[in-house]
């Protein structure tokens, strides 16, 4: 029998699409292309306990997958390059029952309104296709409320003077907030700064039948162990309890395949190796825009659009060192505050646009974080005689403190997903190329706010501070390092009202087939400067609302 | 006995080793924390069924709970192709050069300590460096399994009973037990 609806990719863009869809009685089959560490194998409504605090599992050995040796991804800089330049591991976001809400630290912010029209409010940047969504605010708003409810968020409604308006309270009061943080939030609003609780994807108390979080430390890049993270866990068992909903994990879509404006199905590769098809009534694409992408181009289709526009989050580190401080990041989450100055105008950031030769420049949330992993540290301790004091004095991990901000990128045109003509994965598909470089947008806004975030670290004490950004830069070109470390991957199928330049409508339907949705961060028309996780969510809420003639709690 | 390095091999290993991370007034080093059985179960993961390439989950029993880390993962079809190129490398097997041969961890060993030298484990300290520094991309490699060999958990073989944790005062994997509210937010 014929699912009402097939599902790629299990993250929390397909998460939602299936449970929004189950819950209005369609029946739907998930494809996910990675393992199921997520669920229960015997009884899909319940979590399976295969998470750890296992630095080895998560950090080095590819656990939540993709493994770059049989799923690479090809990266240049720019056409100039040729081919590429790396093949590997490229911004990777699991390839895992669950994918990127799996390894996710938790922190979904919403957008604010102007994020959806910066064209209107902010005007254009050259070589940029700055536009704005052809979705506002307020009509999200009441997903956005019902996907918070959904995967119980954590927060204090009033704590950001910039928010945009809502509808109602956070599900929970925000957890424990990090030593380090209590420090950096009183330096950061003693330098006129206003710092807030991340609302965060993780429980404060038990809610919905999980438990609240005991802030173990091991948050970004691992799977919650006790299943306190509520993205996407509490959508998929959900769906699953209405036993509308299917499962198939390690089967890879291949192909859609279409005859004039329909999707009739799909090519799937399943965990045998074996080449089989399955009949399509609506297909739901929900890989990520990096795999979301490669798909559609693999199944032939084409477009102006398609591909391109690829955003990633231009990262700012800004590093601060407090030899007689211990700030111990690893006891309890990942990141506790945020704050949202570095995207609110102000003469400073109108002067050093102007300095740049820019009409606009916005920066991206800033989070208050600490060191990383043990095994990580010491990759950056020197060998030999002094290793292991240098551990126990601990000058990377437990001494230092860091804002990381997540710049919004600008929409380039050139800053794309294509096929690599050469490389393969185990399949034998050709696999995702990434061509991506920073913009002198990113780079000009990077510098302005990176000043100030180090004065910040002054404040809170630090003896000394350092700014650097991911992709590396030297502020004259990029610089050794160019592939990005953002696991915020956004555009290259965008949403717009104008078939020639969008490749799909509001809704997320693309243009040209009537049965194919999109749902899941492809679809940004702008990268704003926070996490895409809610927002694809509220997306991908309202695109299966409107497939199913629903509407939100 | 190691499974996988010879005898002369793992002697070879563990001098190297323990140059990098040496004990040192009383702080653990390679030696204590058996680094180099790290990096041979590491190299011999498929002499085990399953194969110790993922521990379990969700505790290791340190902290409360069960002791799961020790029940590792089954591996699907792909994972272990995955984890064999890795390993042993493509070995001109065509399932495994899909895109061009690999060469594998155990060659890369093989090659580097042969490069250290048959009397590496024989020769002084000052010497040991001295090669180690002249074989730079090996000892880039070596040094990030001896991190995971010294911080990692210690069901993949290293970190002998948590010698590296409790050197540094801390507590590897916390479930079920976590940290109080006041652990986090206090000094």
């Amino acid at each position: 029998m014929t699912a009402d609806a097939i599902i790629i990719g299990s993250g929390p863009g397909g998460s939602t699409a299936a449970e929004v869809l189950t819950r209005a009685g369609w029946s739907v089959v998930i494809l996910e292309k990675g393992r199921n560490h997520l669920l229960d194998p015997n009884d899909l409504t319940k979590p399976a306990y295969d998470y750890s605090n296992d630095e080895i599992k998560f950090l080095s050995r590819h656990f939540l997958g993709p493994d770059p040796l049989i799923e690479p991804r090809a990266f240049r800089l720019s056409a100039e390059d040729g081919e590429h330049t790396h093949v590997g591991e490229v911004n990777s976001i699991p390839t895992t029952v669950g994918g990127g809400g799996v390894h996710a630290d938790g922190k979904v912010p919403r957008f604010r309104e102007e994020d959806f029209r910066l064209l209107s409010d902010y005007g254009p940047q050259e070589n940029a296709h700055v536009n704005d969504w052809p979705v506002t605010y307020d009509e999200l708003e009441p997903y956005y409320a019902e996907a918070e409810r959904a995967i119980g968020v954590a927060g204090r409604a009033g704590a950001n003077p910039f928010a945009a308006w809502r509808s109602g309270p956070y599900p929970m009061p925000p957890g424990a907030p990090m030593y380090g943080a209590v420090l950096s939030s009183a330096a950061a609003e003693r330098r006129g700064l206003h710092p807030y609780e991340a609302p965060t994807a993780a429980n404060s108390v038990p809610y919905d039948g999980r438990p609240g979080c005991n802030n173990c430390g091991y948050c970004a890049f691992f799977g919650c162990p006790i299943h306190a993270k509520g993205d996407p866990i509490a959508l998929l068992t959900k769906a699953f309890a209405t036993g509308r909903a299917e499962l198939m994990a390690e089967t890879c879509v291949s192909r859609i395949r279409t005859e004039g404006r329909r999707a009739t199905g799909v090519d799937y590769i399943g965990p045998d190796g074996v080449e089989r098809s399955m009949d399509a009534k609506v297909v739901i694409v929900a890989g990520g825009a990096i795999e979301t992408p490669r798909l559609l181009l693999l199944s032939g289709m084409e477009h102006p659009a398609l591909g391109r526009h690829l955003m990633v989050h231009f990262q700012t580190i800004v590093v601060g060192h407090f030899p007689d401080l211990r700030l111990h990041p690893h006891k309890g989450r990942s990141v506790t505050h945020v704050q949202d100055d570095a995207m609110v105008q102000d003469d400073a950031s109108r002067a050093a646009a102007a300095e740049g030769g820019l009409p606009w420049i916005r920066g991206g949330l800033v989070e208050h974080a600490g060191g990383g992993h043990l095994t990580m540290e010491a990759r950056h301790v020197p060998w030999g005689r002094h290793h292991a004091r240098s551990m126990r004095d601990s000058n990377i991990g437990d001494r230092m403190w860091v804002f990381v901000m997540q710049g919004e990128d600008l929409p380039y045109a050139t800053n794309t997903v294509d096929l690599s003509p050469s490389i393969r994965d185990v399949r034998g598909l050709p696999v995702a190329r990434i061509t991506y470089k920073p913009g002198h947008h990113e780079l000009v806004a990077s510098k302005h706010h990176g000043k100030i975030l180090q004065g910040v670290l002054e404040e809170m004490g630090a003896d000394w501070t350092l700014h650097t950004s991911s992709p590396g830069v030297s502020y004259h070109g990029v610089g050794e390092t160019p592939i990005p470390e953002s696991r915020h991957v956004i555009g290259t199928v965008r949403m717009g009202d104008d078939p020639a330049t969008s490749v799909v409508d509001r809704w997320g339907r693309m243009h040209e087939l009537d049965n194919v949705v999109i749902a899941d961060s492809s679809v940004f028309v702008t990268s704003a400067g926070y996490g895409p996780t809610l927002t694809l969510v509220a997306l991908a809420s309202r695109a299966a609302h409107h497939l199913a003639g629903t509407t939100p709690d | 006995m190691p499974v996988w390095f010879s005898d002369a091999d793992y002697a070879t290993l563990r001098a190297a080793c323990s140059q990098l991370m040496p004990s040192d007034q009383g702080a653990p080093g390679a030696e204590e924390a058996e680094v180099a059985n790290y990096i041979d179960l590491l190299l011999g993961a498929f002499s085990f069924d399953p194969p110790r390439i993922w521990a379990g989950g969700p505790s290791s029993g340190r902290m409360g709970g069960d002791a799961r880390f020790t029940s590792f993962h089954t591996l699907t079809q792909m994972d272990e192709l995955a984890w064999r190129m890795r390993i042993e490398g493509s070995q001109g097997k065509p399932e495994r050069e899909f895109n061009g041969p690999v060469v594998g961890l155990q060659e890369i060993y093989a090659d580097g300590l042969a490069a250290l030298g048959d009397d590496f484990a024989q020769v002084d300290g000052a010497e040991q460096r001295r090669r180690l520094r002249d074989n730079e991309e090996f000892r880039l490699l070596l040094y990030g399994h001896c991190c995971e060999g010294m911080y990692g958990a210690p069901e993949y073989g290293g970190n002998k009973d948590g010698v590296g944790w409790a050197y540094l005062g801390r507590d590897g994997d916390v479930q079920p037990r976590g940290y109080s509210d006041a652990e986090v937010s206090g000094p």
